[in-house]
């Protein structure tokens, strides 16, 4: 119990450290957000009235607050989920696009990478289970997968599958064409998206599967050496049972750490991948806003990364705690 | 290859002659198969009694745990038994070739018949679940019948036996010092009343106190549950104080094989009388600290 207590308060602590952050780094950047969006306004042959400049005084705060201000200011916006406006999309609310690009993003690429994890360190297990034989072949082939760059691989994909056999979608989340109003809850627009998922999943995939059975396949074949197996296999235990609770289980916890932080990159590390599929992701958001000076954007996309970095290492750490007693005392 | 039959002497044979065996080896080979191929054990030929101590004495290397793994099977890839055979003599007047068992009865025979202690301490129990679930493991493969209570109710009572405390179940092994997890390694060996225990240096990695705690343990179980023991070690003194016979092993082959009086009082091998005066002398001259190899068994005669 302690040792979820003890968890529990780190991660409050780190929490408000990120989040302060969060708001001080972009104070920091050369730039004023309000002057970005007056010159926008301008280019754009818009003219500043003297209401106009109020409005956007009220918008990102007057120069002449402290610091001490606007610091406790975005703290209250941001308990009332209020993350200002984006400056592209004006005046959308910086919530609502994150909330319309999470999802994609967080079904998509978590699925993805929690599928590549299941079946690497599955297949890892059971290759090292039965090192030296015919097995062992598949070692060559991961190390190739993982080795190569993955907007590579998502280009060879779509103009493979995509481009000369017609067979996926080349872009986008969804048919844009059938679904004109946008996404809607319909079976037909879920069995769409899924679609539309196939490829960029299958570059995440494809693309990461190889580095997780190769390092499983080594632990299990170090922990396979380990006295505590010989000793299981001397007391007669069934090989089903000397496989996953004695080899599996203590081979796993390396690549379970390595989990977590690859989860909390979810959101974050799919940037290239939305890219190339244009999906309607948060790694195509975040472009947007960088290559805009969004600043109301950038910290908003920003947030988003830090709380699912966070919320990731959390849930694994309660996770690793419940597999490795190891780790519920010594924390 | 000629075999050459280890030394012996007239009084080892009559030993012999009272005695019920529990487990014969013979001609039994084993190779590491690697390039070039190494013979770790070459052509051993061993019975065990029913209720003793055989010591297995030997430098490192010499083949003294393969051999005992071999007599378990649990030899595994690049090591092969190329030759020989094991029996087990059951005490329901059964003889099982431990070399034709399938896999299935191959995990009945084990630890049922056969258990073992195995020489890392530290790393003989699975740190990732506690000692209860592997104790209870033993009773969910071997003795299905069992319920719950009485699986832990074995379990509390084998802690008790080897002098750990029975709250001790719910701990993980890195919670335990080394001494109790020999302990409970033991406890665990002594869960299916086997017929024979192996020992693979049970107590090398401990300090000499504990190590004279858990061998008295051993001693005292061994009497109570006249279970045979095989006590694998380098530590030649060690086996002389406990063992009714003595092995020594050297290069794969057992060179001597005496009751232990005769290997302390007349050793006939060179290598065994070398191994003797390697241990230093707690009494005599100063001079007879130096392991010179010879002044001790020379003495000793």
């Amino acid at each position: 119990m302690k040792f979820y207590v003890r968890r529990i308060t780190f991660y409050l602590v780190t929490l408000w450290a990120a989040i302060s952050l969060n708001f001080f780094i972009p104070k920091l950047m050369p730039g004023n957000p309000a002057d970005i969006f007056r010159e926008n306004l301008l280019r754009q042959g818009g003219e500043i009235t003297p209401a106009m400049e109020q409005t956007i005084q009220l918008l990102f705060g007057s120069p002449d607050d402290s610091l001490w201000e606007q610091y406790t200011r975005y703290w209250s916006n941001l308990l009332q989920w209020d993350l200002g406006v984006s400056t592209t999309k004006y005046p959308t609310p910086v919530t609502e696009l994150l909330a319309e690009a999470l999802p994609w993003t967080l079904v998509l690429v978590g699925t993805a990478t929690v599928i590549a994890f299941v079946l690497g360190v599955g297949l890892g297990a059971w290759a090292g289970w039965k090192r030296g034989t015919w097995v062992d072949s598949l070692i060559p082939g991961s190390a190739l997968l993982q080795s190569i760059p993955y907007f590579w691989l998502a280009l060879v994909l779509v103009a493979v599958f995509s481009v000369n056999l017609g067979w996926f979608p080349i872009i986008g989340g969804y048919s844009a064409r059938e679904f004109r109003a946008g996404p809607e809850m319909s079976w037909a627009f879920v069995s769409n998206a899924a679609f539309h998922a196939i490829l960029p999943a299958a570059t995440i995939v494809i693309s990461s599967v190889g580095g997780w059975l190769i390092g499983m396949r080594n632990m299990m074949v170090a922990t396979l050496s380990e006295d505590y197996v010989t000793t299981a296999e001397a007391k007669g235990l069934k090989p089903s049972r000397v496989f996953l609770t004695y080899a599996t289980r203590n081979a796993s916890l390396p690549s379970l750490a390595g989990f977590t932080i690859t989860l909390g990159f979810v959101v974050a590390g799919s940037i290239v991948m939305e890219q190339v599929f244009s999906y309607p992701g948060i790694g195509k958001l975040m472009i947007t806003a960088v290559t805009q000076k969004d600043f109301a954007l950038m910290q908003g996309v920003f947030l988003v990364i830090t709380l699912t970095v966070l919320a990731a290492n959390f849930v694994m750490d309660i996770f690793y705690g419940l597999i490795d007693p190891r780790a519920r005392q010594n924390v | 290859m000629t075999i050459t039959a280890p030394l012996s002497s007239a009084e080892h044979a009559a030993y012999l002659a009272q005695q019920t065996p529990v487990l014969t080896a013979t001609n039994v080979s084993v190779t590491y198969e690697v390039k070039p191929p190494v013979e770790a054990v070459k052509h051993v030929s061993l019975t065990l009694n029913r209720g003793e101590i055989l010591g297995l004495a030997g430098e490192s290397g010499c083949g003294k745990t393969t051999l005992a793994y071999g007599l378990n099977r649990l030899l595994k890839p690049p090591a092969l038994l190329t030759s020989g055979s094991v029996t087990f003599h059951d005490e329901s007047g059964e003889d099982i070739d431990v070399v034709a068992l399938g896999d299935k009865q191959l995990r009945a025979f084990r630890w049922d018949k056969v258990s073992m202690v195995f020489q890392g301490a530290m790393n003989s129990l699975n740190p990732v679940i506690s000692i209860r679930a592997q104790l209870h493991d033993i009773f969910t493969t071997h003795r299905p019948a069992m319920s719950r209570k009485e699986k832990e109710e074995r379990s509390a009572e084998l802690l008790q036996l080897v002098g750990v405390d029975p709250n001790r179940l719910g701990s993980f092994a890195h919670e335990l010092s080394g001494g109790m997890r020999q302990r409970v390694m033991i406890a665990m060996a002594l869960a299916l009343s086997p017929q024979v225990m192996i020992m693979d240096e049970p107590t090398t990695a401990l300090d000499v106190v504990v190590q004279r705690g858990i061998l008295r343990e051993i001693m005292r179980l061994r009497e109570r549950f006249n279970f045979a023991v095989v006590f694998i070690t380098h530590d030649l003194p060690l086996l002389l104080e406990i063992s009714d016979r003595i092995a020594v092993m050297r290069a794969g082959e057992i060179v001597e094989l005496d009751t232990a009086e005769n290997i302390l009082n007349a050793p006939q091998h060179e290598y065994t009388k070398k191994l003797l005066g390697s241990f230093p002398s707690l009494f005599g001259e100063r001079g007879d600290f130096v392991r010179t190899g010879i002044t001790e068994t020379e003495v000793g005669k």
